[in-house]
């Protein structure tokens, strides 16, 4: 949470970014505490690597600070209050954390965790629901970030102006 | 009412809003790329929280362990951390291209160059 | 030069090390936590890392762009193959069960392995064509 008001209120976008790696890195280590070594090994990578990585990157080639606001935020600072008091009026009827009989753990859940051994027999329960279960779901995925990457291809042309600026100048 | 066994979801509220926040107020674009992912963050740690079961372990099957947590929430969240990843290359991307047309990255900035088309 | 000189020794010292790990993490998904896309991010990081240390020219010359590109298209390929192949045994698209019609469970294996190795290959290869064309724009030799 500390992570979190300190991103938003730096305006030096250098130390925002390295606070959004802790931001990931705190993550990864709430989902181990909640049993997901998958998601917290995705998270991980992902957040506390890639992203920032790109973002720095996105630094270099633009510029390193931010303006300071010309006024004061205070209807953006209204809405988010107004929502969140109408998200937390939300949870009231949430089930309680944690508990077993929650209704999202039934119907498909203990079926997954029951047949996955005899079905597909392997123990990572997770990649069987993803690549076998839930495998049209995962190829869609893949499919998304190749298509991601074909976009920043159009958008920023590659690697291959470099080169060929490199190559002409030898 | 059980009060105190919401508070991890009043954190993860308090979470979203701050990068709703984030993406509404501050004008440089960077930031607000900063804000949306702060904001996936949270929802994924709101998803991983429904799925978990109080005393259950990761959902590999084990001998021995009886209560796994749900693995349902774990595959979906997997699936959005990297479309969220994918997504925010292409944003960044964008983000680039757009100092190299406008030479600024502030949102009002780029208001006042539109107007004077 | 002299930190230079240190950081190019750690990295030649990690890298191979964290390549490894990626590949571990591929081939034991079914065992541990991992799979497919952790496993092409972590390679996708460490080639990163060799771009940050050992410029971009090196790094462009080890992976060519051209050949991302098609190792990025070959996994999304590989994946669908893999459903096409199911439906030529004539089993449903991606029911991986018919490889092997008397060990359905054998048959599932043999397809959750080939569909993470597309995977893996797209993630990495694709990341690292993002990253390349985010450093081929800047103007200095460092993509830092």
């Amino acid at each position: 949470m500390i992570t979190a008001i300190t991103i938003i209120r730096l305006r030096d976008l250098f130390a925002v970014i390295m606070l959004f790696g802790l931001y990931s890195l705190l993550s990864a280590a709430l989902f181990v505490a909640l049993s997901a070594p998958d998601v917290a090994f995705t998270e991980a990578v992902v957040g506390a690597g890639i992203s920032t990585v790109l973002m720095l990157a996105t630094l270099a080639l633009t510029s390193r600070y931010e303006k300071r606001p010309a006024h004061r935020a205070w209807l953006p600072l209204a809405v988010v209050l107004v929502t969140g008091a109408f998200l937390i009026y939300g949870t009231i009827d949430i089930a309680p954390f944690g508990a077993p009989d929650n209704p999202v753990h039934q119907h498909v859940a203990p079926r997954y965790l029951e047949q996955s051994g005899e079905e597909i027999g392997i123990p990572n329960v997770v990649t069987s629901v993803l690549a076998s279960y839930r495998g049209y779901d995962t190829l869609g995925e893949t499919a998304v970030v190749f298509t991601a990457g074909m976009g920043v291809l159009v958008l920023l042309g590659g690697a291959a102006r470099r080169l060929r600026r490199k190559r002409r100048e030898e | 009412m059980d009060l105190l066994g919401h508070y991890n979801y009043w954190i993860v509220i308090f979470l979203m809003m701050a990068g709703l926040y984030t993406v509404i107020s501050r004008g440089n674009l960077v930031k607000k790329i900063a804000g949306l992912n702060i904001f996936q963050t949270s929802v994924f740690i709101m998803f991983i929280s429904f799925g978990y079961i109080s005393g259950g372990a990761a959902p590999i099957l084990e001998d021995g362990v009886s209560l796994y947590s749900n693995p349902l929430p774990h595959v979906l969240i997997l699936t959005a951390i990297v479309v969220g990843v994918a997504t925010t290359a292409l944003g960044l991307a964008l983000v680039v291209r757009i100092r190299e047309a406008y030479g600024t990255v502030e949102e009002d900035e780029i208001h006042v160059q539109d107007e004077d088309f | 030069m002299q930190h230079h000189r240190i950081l190019r020794v750690v990295t030649k010292f990690f890298l191979p090390l964290i390549l490894l790990f990626g590949l571990y993490v591929q081939f034991h998904g079914d065992y541990g936590p991992g799979g497919g896309f952790q496993a092409g991010v972590i390679v996708a990081a460490a080639m990163i890392l060799y771009t940050l240390v050992f410029g971009f020219g090196n790094a462009t010359r080890v992976a060519p762009p051209a050949i991302l590109r098609a190792c990025s298209a070959a996994g999304v390929l590989i994946y669908l193959g893999t459903g096409v192949a199911n439906m030529l045994l004539g089993a449903d698209f991606l029911d991986y069960g018919s490889f092997v019609p008397d060990h359905r469970s054998h048959g599932e294996h043999y397809g959750i392995l080939a569909v993470e190795l597309g995977v893996g290959l797209t993630v990495a290869s694709t990341l690292l064509l993002i990253f390349f064309a985010f450093a081929g724009r800047s103007e200095t030799e460092d993509a830092d």
